[in-house]
């Protein structure tokens, strides 16, 4: 075996080695750890992308420990899994070098290290849940990472961040629940936890009929399990004060990569467990589309009506994880292929969006989005980056988030009822998209009138945002340009991208 | 959380003086508590209907019993060479589950130590003094954030976890930080019935739950429920005797050295031995004759640095419930 395939093992096991080794170290020590190491990882994971795509290693099987496939735990390495891996690693690495001084300025001295820590461990955790190929080992890593992102959430420690994790932590377990009773139940009717066996014996029970309610409800429970962690539009109540009360950071992970690892994780059920087309049968995917519809207009109406600038970004999130859904429930290969490209391209703006707010806001206090005023002039990168966020997310051409409207939109065409409500949900999202994010970068782009200052001086005197942090260091301009870089690639050079993904796709299957 | 909503909904409206909106978030809530029932007998119904349809438990035919479990059993001794099969599986066949399980454990720790360890209380003062003016303003900041009074309870409550009386709690909130309160407030009391009884029982917990770990690849037990026993031994002996005593020999500095040891221990012999497997080389490891207390390979190793970590995050949780710091 090529030394190259044994690289998601060391990314993982990378990630959980720097991680206890952090644990005696301080705030320091503990940040250059986890630099150091996500940086490997994400050496070590583009390597790996390199090797399976342009050199044609196609995906292969690792064996964790002695015993192969229906004894042991196992791993799978391929070219969309390393595609995956690449944008955890890129996205952590940037937001915690970026963010650095926001971390400093929010959280006690002392928990610093064990913030890098949560950071390390949901990272490799998330990489291990996209490598896995054997259900029980997703269990495992869904747990660990929810339990990093209620105290990536709760380690600002002021009383509404506590409050807010508790909530993130007792909707999110409510996921996990469902998606362990599936396992289990999954477990029963076919004998394995291992991926292959199970798309096996899922594939004789389908062809003779047996347990077929039982499928359906198992695929049921998975999908909604994972939806409510992603966050999808019923399930969607945590998410606002989850990415507005915690630090910067935080909030860039929880919404650009860890809510994504629960999607590419169904996705991979969805393909190399249960076999697509069994999934389209039961009837899953339409319910899936419905409510990914339901959140994209649901999500930009709120974000529409919030005042605060924070909570307005984590609302289109809301909106942009119902694009994920309905492009998956769309239940085409273009679909997901789509769907898994509005992945990457949400995760980039996403957290440029965040990490380039950080400097107006520093999330405890609601910033209103009417004395943005003026912004640019003093903060001149991060408004600029700022606004190429919002121009991405909205769907400006050049950018990421056009290339993936685009996929989405081609993808919905031709298959006659759902075109219809996908290409109007579509029109209707970015036109909201549009209002709500551009009339944020006009505020910032405008000067400040003196009159007008003074009356929200008068209106919403103790609401109106008094300190703020000073976040900027090369690093952080370093972040921003790295993010803004890649949603230009994102956006100019997508071909090779949704190659990478089809082909994924294909050997998923 | 749809009730937080009420609430905010109802101080709005007291605001503002407007009682018809008052209306409609009642009746909105109580639409809310009948369609949640209403969702919670569906599903349960889903759940019974799908139990109904599964294979009857313990009966030949049925999947789960396959070449898998067949393995396990028939040939599990002579492969991992832990006569307790249960131990094989968990340490040797699926043994990055366990390792990831030990993971949730290591996390959980860090949280529950996020929430409850008082940087800012007694120590404060000395970090304020010889640490950067920075850190002591953003904790500061912080704390003016907590003026809201029912954030302040709660927090208040989840800090010491115990039932400290409604206006001694309210003291609590109003000085913020714990700097006025004396190492005695957290102390137990040093009861004479419970001092005698823990002299005799401690010693015996502690060499069951040794014995639980060392022979976890024998007989049923391992490292998770030999720790927490070892675990159960240290918190008694801290009720008893009080945190001067206990601090003789567990502390912050040898909990988190011990976990350290452990868990990197864990971390390098299993991916040792992953690296070996999936590139099919020889580990090196010998089986052992088995039966015997030095036999199975890595399974007793890590069946110790699982019990140390569980005993270790057992103490150091009730440490933290009870006076915010290890």
């Amino acid at each position: 075996m090529e030394f190259i395939k044994n690289f998601p093992f060391f990314s993982i096991m990378l990630g959980m080695f720097s991680a206890i080794v952090s644990s005696v170290l301080g705030a320091k020590a503990a940040k250059y750890v986890a630099r150091t190491a996500l940086f490997i990882i994400m050496v070590l994971s583009g390597v790996l992308l390199w090797y399976t795509y342009a050199q044609g290693g196609g995906s292969y099987v690792f064996i964790m420990g002695h015993f192969p496939a229906p004894w042991g735990n196992e791993i799978r390495g391929g070219s969309l899994e390393a595609l995956f891996a690449v944008f955890v690693s890129f996205i952590a690495f940037f937001c915690v070098i970026g963010g650095s001084k926001a971390v400093e300025s929010d959280i006690e001295e002392k928990k610093q290290s064990l913030f890098y820590i949560l950071v390390m461990l949901m990272t490799s955790s998330l990489i291990a849940m996209c490598y896995t190929n054997d259900l029980f080992t997703g269990y495992v890593f869904i747990e660990i990472n929810t339990i990093a992102g209620c105290g990536l959430i709760m380690i600002r420690q002021t009383g509404k961040s506590i409050v807010t994790a508790v909530r993130y932590m007792v909707i999110s377990l409510m996921g996990s629940g469902l998606f362990l009773i599936g396992v289990t139940m999954l477990y029963t009717i076919t004998g394995h936890l291992l991926m292959s066996p199970i798309q096996e014996t899922v594939r004789e029970l389908a062809a003779t009929g047996d347990y077929s309610t039982q499928l359906t409800i198992i695929i049921g429970l998975m999908t909604v399990g994972l939806a409510i962690k992603s966050g999808l539009f019923p399930f969607h109540m945590w998410i606002p004060d989850a990415y507005g009360q915690s630090n910067v950071v935080s909030s860039c992970l929880l919404s650009s990569v860890v809510s994504k690892g629960y999607i590419f994780l169904l996705i991979k059920i969805y393909f190399r467990t249960l076999g697509f087309d069994i999934v389209k049968d039961s009837g899953v995917l339409e319910v899936v589309f419905i409510f990914g519809i339901a959140g994209i207009i649901i999500g930009s109406l709120m974000a529409l009506r919030e005042k605060s600038l924070r909570r307005m970004i984590a609302y289109s999130s809301i909106a942009q994880i119902g694009y994920v859904y309905m492009g998956i429930g769309l239940g085409s290969l273009a679909g997901v292929a789509a769907a898994i490209f509005h992945i990457l391209a949400h995760g980039v703006t996403k957290s440029l969006l965040f990490l380039s707010s950080a400097e107006f806001t520093d999330g405890s206090h609601a910033r209103r989005i009417e004395s943005l005023k003026g912004e640019a002039s003093q903060h001149k990168a991060s408004a600029l980056s700022y606004a190429i966020g919002a121009f991405s997310i909205t769907g400006f051409p050049l950018l990421a988030g056009f290339v993936s409207k685009l996929l989405l939109g081609g993808a919905a065409i031709g298959l006659r009822t759902r075109q219809w409500f996908a290409l109007i949900a579509l029109a209707i999202s970015t036109i909201l998209n549009a209002f709500y994010f551009l009339r944020t970068v006009v505020f910032m782009f405008i000067a400040p009138s003196e009159e007008h200052d003074a009356e929200i001086d008068i209106e919403k005197g103790p609401e109106k945002f008094v300190s703020i942090i000073n976040v900027r260091n090369p690093l952080y301009d370093l972040a921003l340009l790295a993010l803004i870089a890649v949603n230009f690639i994102l956006g100019l050079f997508s071909g090779p991208i949704i190659d990478v993904i089809n082909e994924g796709l294909g050997l998923f299957s | 959380m749809k009730k937080t909503n009420g609430k905010k909904l109802n101080k709005r409206n007291v605001k503002e003086n407007i009682s018809s909106k008052n209306g409609l978030s009642k009746r909105f809530e109580s639409t809310y508590r009948v369609l949640s029932a209403i969702m919670i007998v569906l599903l349960l119904g889903m759940l019974v209907v799908m139990i109904l349809g599964m294979p009857p438990i313990g009966y030949a035919q049925n999947p789960d019993n396959n070449e898998v479990a067949a393995r396990y059993i028939e040939s599990g001794l002579k492969e991992t060479g832990a006569v307790n099969i249960v131990s094989g599986m968990i340490l040797d066949y699926r043994a990055f589950d366990t390792f990831g399980e030990s993971c949730v454990l290591f996390v959980a720790t860090i949280c529950v130590t996020i929430m409850l360890r008082m940087d800012g209380g007694a120590n404060s003062s000395k970090a304020g003094e010889d640490e950067n003016p920075e850190a002591v303003t953003a904790l500061k900041k912080k704390e003016d954030e907590d003026t809201d009074y029912e954030d302040g309870i709660t927090a208040i409550k989840t800090r010491t976890g115990r039932g400290v009386s409604r206006s001694r709690r309210v003291e609590h909130l109003k000085s913020h930080t714990f700097e006025n309160v004396d190492s005695s407030f957290f102390e137990p009391e040093h009861d004479t019935i419970l001092q005698k009884c823990a002299k005799f029982i401690i010693p015996i917990i502690l060499v069951f739950g040794v014995y639980i770990v060392l022979n976890g690849h024998l007989s049923p037990g391992g490292g998770f429920s030999g720790g927490a026993v070892i675990g159960a031994g240290f918190i008694l002996y801290l009720s008893a005797f009080g945190f001067e005593d206990t601090e003789r020999f567990m502390n912050a500095k040898v909990i988190k050295w011990v976990t350290f040891g452990a868990l990197l221990v864990y971390c390098l012999a299993k991916s040792y031995s992953f690296f070996t497997g999936a590139n099919h080389l020889e580990s090196g490891i010998p089986l052992g004759t088995p039966g015997a207390i030095l036999s199975s390979g890595l399974i007793l190793i890590l069946n110790i640095c699982v019990g140390m970590v569980v005993a270790c995050t057992m103490y150091s949780f009730y440490a933290l419930v009870r006076r915010g710091r290890i």
